[in-house]
């Protein structure tokens, strides 16, 4: 049979790897919160003329906005984030506009005060801790019957704040490069890949418990082991499906649910690796006592990787 | 083998019924209820400004402003607008399928009071408008359309102009005795919101007090247009607290018409290579999840309209990332099926067994993405960017619930039912990859 917990330690690996990413790429870009966490007005306005990017920057500053986003999202379609204007002040900027560059339609607006902002960067970094502790109740009530119960849901949160973590440092490098921005729709994939995840961890942990009850064999790393490799089948062909319907997304929804849907990809994803590499491992680790062994055992990795 | 056939009969009238639900009006319900982004439109948050209210009577006036403002809507004739109070000081007005959001705002945002200035020079010799004030019951009091009777109205001279009518109640009726007796062959300036009231040749209306007035007045020089709105909103009332928006979303209603086209695209095609994926890789189960997965579609959006669930944008994509994820409920029976083959049951035997062993996994990690959607639905509520996010939340809380029941209760009839059959009899229709024991 495959030995997949064998080779935890190169998982482990793995996520370290990834988590240093996440880490310089969060230092050096830094996320690019939306209007709904800061504040200010976002305009989406289509042209009917060609329009350059530079020419409506440089003409953004001629009207006084020097501090705007400008994002080109569709054909003569742009996406203009400014710090909040009010109604007659959008209006003397969509004449300007006009005045210079021909016919605009407005096809979006968005304004966010600073206090709303405020509220709902606190309710969303709520929501996520709140997920997070039920989820941690409910595994534990679900596997009361196990041993150590407790156990299984701290393995599944942290594997979850871990997916979390990749998608946000990820998004740290999108934003960097392609001026994404974290906004409410980002919060809404990050708790919905919480949500998944959470799904295949259980899926895998279900199975170990009827395992461990038909008692398969004494040692928990084999039966951690049949577990994995007999939901193995299940676990890729549900992430598959579940591409599926999200790349047929990705390919035909605008940019206003864009980030959302790449939060997914890049959370389903991960959330796999974690639900299979992390989750179980972890599990593992912690029945054996382990920790430690993972340090000493980097050296022999680093001349693996030599050799 | 009877049992099966009645649920698998239940299950074809209850097909039929959301089938026909989705394409004839049901209950009242013509058509599916979309969201702002969808069907384009305003969504606008306003904080009242209760400073200058007195203590207790804060609900009293947010009332009386949610009220001015339901009058003041449906001057435009907007449908099914929604206007609602937030926590103890916010109004949420929401405004679907208007294409006119620059006036919509306008008119809501009005003070919606008239004021009437006189005219003085100043020690420096400059002119300056102040309020006219009169006395009423040893009080100065400034002359505004607050003394109107809301009963004014627009008509016409006999040369065509354009008045607007209005009648003074009984204080205005004496401080507007006072003020036009006194300035009797001066202007009268008239003020809207601070400003001067234009006429329709652009220039400030300011009638010379030809006599002294006490019971009714008019204003001419208007545009017909603009006289009666005018009319409309004095009548409606005054707003008793200052409102400042603090959130605003204005969508186009072409760009909402576009992202329904393409989330239909995203369905179809998404549905379509899902069924494939699942006919490829598990044969014949697959072609019953196909099954369940049309029959699921379906019931979810007879579901969304019956309710009904206000479809966004967001909305519109948890039911199509539901599409892929509803068919997990089957790829755990299945694959539990196919386990339970090679153990050597018989088809029957293993059918039951990968139902009832999948169920304690399906239960479990269900229920933690309702967890999910329950933290989502109060995330939403509790801010004011709130619709895309419970639309999202809601949305994929029918989808699981949905695909749960689906998974379960369609596919296990439909593979019942095919056990008698002789298709059953080739077993490499269940399993692309059969051990040999």
């Amino acid at each position: 049979m495959f030995d997949i917990v064998g080779k935890r330690f190169w998982f482990f690996l793995i996520s370290v790897v990834f988590i240093l990413i996440g880490v310089i790429s969060l230092l050096v870009f830094g996320l690019k919160p939306s209007i709904e966490f800061t504040s200010g007005s976002m305009l989406t306005v289509d042209f009917e003329q060609k329009v350059a990017q530079s020419q409506l920057t440089a003409e953004l500053a001629n009207l006084g906005y020097s501090n705007v986003i400008i994002q080109r999202t569709g054909a003569g379609d742009y996406l203009i984030r400014t710090r909040e204007v009010n109604a007659d002040e959008k209006k003397q900027l969509e004449d300007a506009l006009s005045a210079k560059f021909g016919k605009l339609t407005e096809t979006q607006f968005d304004s966010v005060s600073p206090m709303i902002a405020a509220e709902t960067a606190k309710n969303a970094g709520i929501a996520i801790a709140i997920a997070s502790i039920g989820i941690l109740l409910y595994l534990t009530w679900a596997f009361r019957r196990m041993p150590h119960p407790v156990r299984y849901g701290t393995c599944a949160v942290i594997a979850l704040i871990h997916d979390a973590f990749i998608a946000l440092g990820i998004f740290a490098i999108l934003g960097g490069i392609l001026n994404r921005q974290v906004n409410l729709m980002f919060i809404t994939g990050i708790l919905t890949i919480i949500g998944y995840s959470v799904n295949n961890i259980v899926v895998i942990f279900d199975r170990i418990r009827e395992n461990l009850r038909l008692g398969v064999s004494p040692e928990f790393e084999i039966v951690v082991n049949n577990s994995l490799v007999e939901t193995l089948g299940r676990s890729l062909n549900t992430i598959i499906t579940t591409l599926i319907a999200v790349f047929a997304l990705m390919a035909f929804v605008g940019a206003t649910i864009q980030n959302f849907v790449v939060v997914l990809i890049i959370g389903l994803i991960a959330g796999t690796f974690d639900s299979i590499c992390i989750a179980p491992m972890l599990l593992i680790v912690w029945d054996k006592g382990e920790w430690h062994r993972f340090v000493n055992w980097l050296p022999f990795a680093a001349s693996r990787a030599k050799g | 083998m009877r049992r099966n056939t009645i649920v698998l009969f239940a299950i074809i009238a209850i097909f039929i019924f959301a089938l026909v639900s989705l394409f004839q009006p049901l209950f009242g319900r013509e058509e599916m209820r979309l969201g702002l982004d969808l069907r384009g439109g305003v969504h606008m948050v306003y904080r009242a400004d209760l400073t200058g209210i007195e203590k207790g009577k804060e609900t009293e006036a947010i009332d009386g402003a949610l009220a001015v403002i339901e009058r003041r809507i449906n001057i435009l004739g907007v449908t099914e607008p929604v206007i609602q109070k937030q926590g103890t000081d916010r109004i949420l007005v929401e405004l679907p399928g208007i294409s006119e959001a620059e006036r919509a705002k306008r008119l809501i945002g009005q003070t919606a009071l008239l004021e009437f200035r006189e005219r003085i020079t100043d020690q420096k010799g400059d002119e300056k408008w102040i309020p006219a004030t009169g006395t009423v019951n040893g009080q100065k009091k400034e002359l505004t359309s607050a003394y109107f009777k809301e009963n004014t109205y627009v008509t016409t001279d006999n040369f065509g102009g354009v008045l607007l009518i209005f009648e003074w109640n009984q204080e205005g009726s004496q401080l507007s005795g006072q003020i036009t007796e006194r300035l009797i062959g001066k202007p009268l300036g008239i003020y809207l919101s601070g400003e001067p009231l234009l006429g329709d040749d652009e220039k400030p209306i300011a009638p010379i007090v030809r006599s002294k007035i006490t019971d009714r007045g008019q204003i001419e020089g208007l545009s017909l247009d603009e006289a009666t709105e005018l009319s409309r909103l004095l009548n409606a009332g005054r707003i008793p607290v200052p409102l400042n928006p603090i959130y605003e979303q204005t969508v186009s209603p072409i760009l909402g018409a576009d992202f329904i086209d393409m989330s239909i695209k995203a369905g179809v095609i998404g549905i379509i290579l899902v069924m494939l994926f699942m006919i490829f890789y598990y044969r014949l189960p697959g072609v019953l999840a196909s099954l369940a997965l049309i029959f699921y579609g379906v019931l979810v959006l007879a579901i969304f309209k019956l309710i009904p669930v206000t479809l966004t944008l967001a909305g519109l994509g948890g039911f199509i990332l539901s599409l892929g994820m509803a068919v997990d409920a089957n790829v755990l029976i299945f694959e539990r099926l196919k386990e339970e083959l090679w153990a050597g049951r018989t088809l029957g035997a293993a059918i039951e067994a990968g139902f009832n062993r999948a169920w304690t996994a399906i239960w479990d990690s269900n229920f933690t993405t309702f967890i999910a959607c329950g933290i989502l639905y109060w995330l939403g509520s509790s801010v004011a960017a709130s619709a895309p996010v419970m639309g999202f939340a809601v949305t994929l809380f029918i989808g699981v619930a949905v695909s749960m029941f689906t998974a379960i209760v369609v596919t296990r009839t439909l593979m019942r039912l095919f056990i008698g059959t002789p298709l059953a009899e080739n077993r490499s229709l269940f399993t692309a990859y059969l051990r040999k024991e």
